[in-house]
């Protein structure tokens, strides 16, 4: 029980980093041009994120950051932001 | 009414320690705190914010911080050239409490004491803490250059690199120069706040100059060999569109300014005297960090548990943002103070809960910078801790530059802006 508090706190910190451009729990604010993340499909997100990784979807600046993420990173994120309200 | 609100709020928050939160009067402020944290800016207004939602809103928070609005350094360079308004970059405090529970204190730290685990504020009483999380930002250190401390109280040789009254000031001081005239700006060695914004600056005021008063120079005086960050893109657009306008000099490192004649005077070169100096003096941990004995590397940086932040010289005392000795490759910037607040917040919950503390913690960082009113240039990077080593490290392969400068990263960065500030503050 205590582990999965744990695990649930270090999920949510890591996904944290997002926040700075993407807003608060994956909500960007009203009109913005960086998207919101919160509540997009799980898989989805996995797929776009590596896309960027590989180079494969072109970017200014997702290329460059999930380059610095594992793929369990990956997963761990998008898990997240599937289960945020939009 | 007010009252009746917050106290809603609290309760639709599912907690009672909220309740406490509404008090802004200083002689108000909480006796105890679960945590109290020093300093408003991107790390502490984060820290704050985030310890209420990663417990889940159930770990008390005061804020202690001077002023009622939070005015944006990232963009200010935006208000010197002209382009935005002081009103575009500030944004209150206020959510912090009514969305988030926090209890707001605009108040001046005035003591710590590790031992006691207590704080003293300038107009109020004694707040105790479990955990104290101290984000004072750089101080100035304006007795580095002789003459400096009185220039700059004068109003006549500023610094504006702490946005604010300094930043219309030396907006004004543009504004009143006559075209033909010489603004130099003076860049400190590094380590300083915020890498690139030196060279933002010379290209904002370089663009405002461009349209209103083609005849005029902004002068870079370097203590540093060269550009510190982003040197090619910011050479390259100087180059092509700045070339008649912006001078770079390197090496120069002023020692004395004179107010009289308004020069600057450096350890090896000529005098140089200009119409409007804005002059960088060396930078420190804040004064509150530097005078609780926290500032433990060269007297001048907070050095911490990377993992945690937690002080290397107080225990449950937590260091961020610019004040902290900088992991490798790591900037004093305003994304890397957010995102040393949500690592702090974290492990401060992790505590105060008896969680384990995060084995890898990860930060990032983004900084943009303007080389004109729509155009702009990046770089990027991510930090991942190594446990082995106990300190953050850039992933190989990771982070990067831009290519060229351009107008959608232009869009990026202003919406950056909006979205840094609502997940710091609102």
């Amino acid at each position: 029980m205590a582990q999965d508090a744990a695990s649930v706190l270090h999920q949510r910190a890591n996904a944290a980093t997002c926040a700075n451009c993407h807003g608060s729990e994956g909500r960007a604010v009203p009109g913005s041009t960086v998207p919101s993340i919160a509540g997009l499909p799980r898989d989805y997100m996995v797929a776009q994120m590596k896309a960027f990784k590989d180079g494969s979807r072109p970017a200014t600046v997702m290329h460059q950051l999930t380059k610095g993420l594992t793929d369990q990173q990956i997963e761990s994120m998008a898990n997240y932001f599937a289960a945020q309200k939009r | 009414m007010q009252r009746r609100r917050l106290l809603q709020t609290g309760l639709a928050l599912g907690s009672l320690s909220a309740l406490a939160g509404c008090a802004t009067l200083t002689s108000q402020a909480p006796a105890k705190a679960q945590v109290v944290v020093i300093g408003g800016g991107y790390g502490g207004a984060t820290a704050a914010k985030y310890v209420r939602m990663l417990s889940n809103y159930k770990i008390s928070v005061v804020l202690v911080e001077p002023e009622n609005t939070f005015i944006s350094c990232p963009m200010s360079n935006l208000v010197l050239g002209g382009s935005k308004t002081m009103a575009q970059i500030t944004t209150p405090y206020k959510a912090l409490s009514s969305k988030h529970g926090v209890t707001l204190v605009h108040d001046l730290v005035t003591v710590i004491d590790p031992v006691k685990k207590t704080l003293r504020l300038k107009n109020g009483p004694t707040i105790g803490y479990d955990k104290l999380i101290v984000s004072p930002g750089v101080d100035m250190h304006f007795d580095s250059i002789e003459g400096l401390q009185a220039a700059h109280a004068s109003g006549q040789i500023l610094q504006a690199w702490k946005a604010g009254a300094e930043t219309m000031a030396l907006r004004q001081q543009l504004e009143a120069m006559p075209d033909g005239g010489v603004y130099a700006l003076t860049v400190p060695e590094t380590p300083y706040k915020c890498p690139p914004g030196p060279y933002e600056r010379a290209s904002q005021v370089a663009h405002y100059f461009k349209q209103v008063k083609p005849k005029s120079k902004v002068l870079v005086l370097d203590a540093n060999p060269d550009i510190t960050s982003k040197p090619a893109l910011f050479k390259k657009f100087w180059s092509d569109n700045y070339k008649d306008i912006i001078e770079f000099r390197p090496n120069h490192k002023v020692v004395a300014v004179d107010a009289k004649t308004n020069s600057l005077k450096f350890d090896v070169q000529e005098s140089i005297r200009a119409d409007v100096l804005n002059v960088l003096p060396a930078m420190r941990a804040g004064s509150i960090a530097m005078q609780t004995g926290l500032a433990t590397v060269n007297n001048r940086w907070c050095g911490i548990h990377y993992q945690t932040f937690e002080s290397l010289a107080a225990k449950d005392i937590h260091v961020l943002g610019d004040a902290t000795l900088a992991a490798p490759a790591m900037p004093k910037s305003g994304h890397m103070a957010n995102s040393h607040g949500k690592v702090a917040a974290a492990a401060v919950v992790a505590q105060l809960s008896d969680l384990a503390i995060n084995p890898s913690p990860l930060l990032t960082n983004t900084c943009y910078s303007f080389v004109s009113d729509k155009l702009v240039i990046h770089v990027a990077s991510v930090h991942q801790y190594n446990a082995d080593e106990k300190t953050f490290k850039t992933v190989p392969g990771s982070g990067g530059l831009s290519i060229e400068p351009n107008a959608l990263e232009g869009t990026y960065a202003w919406n950056w802006a909006q979205n840094i500030w609502a997940d710091t503050l609102l």
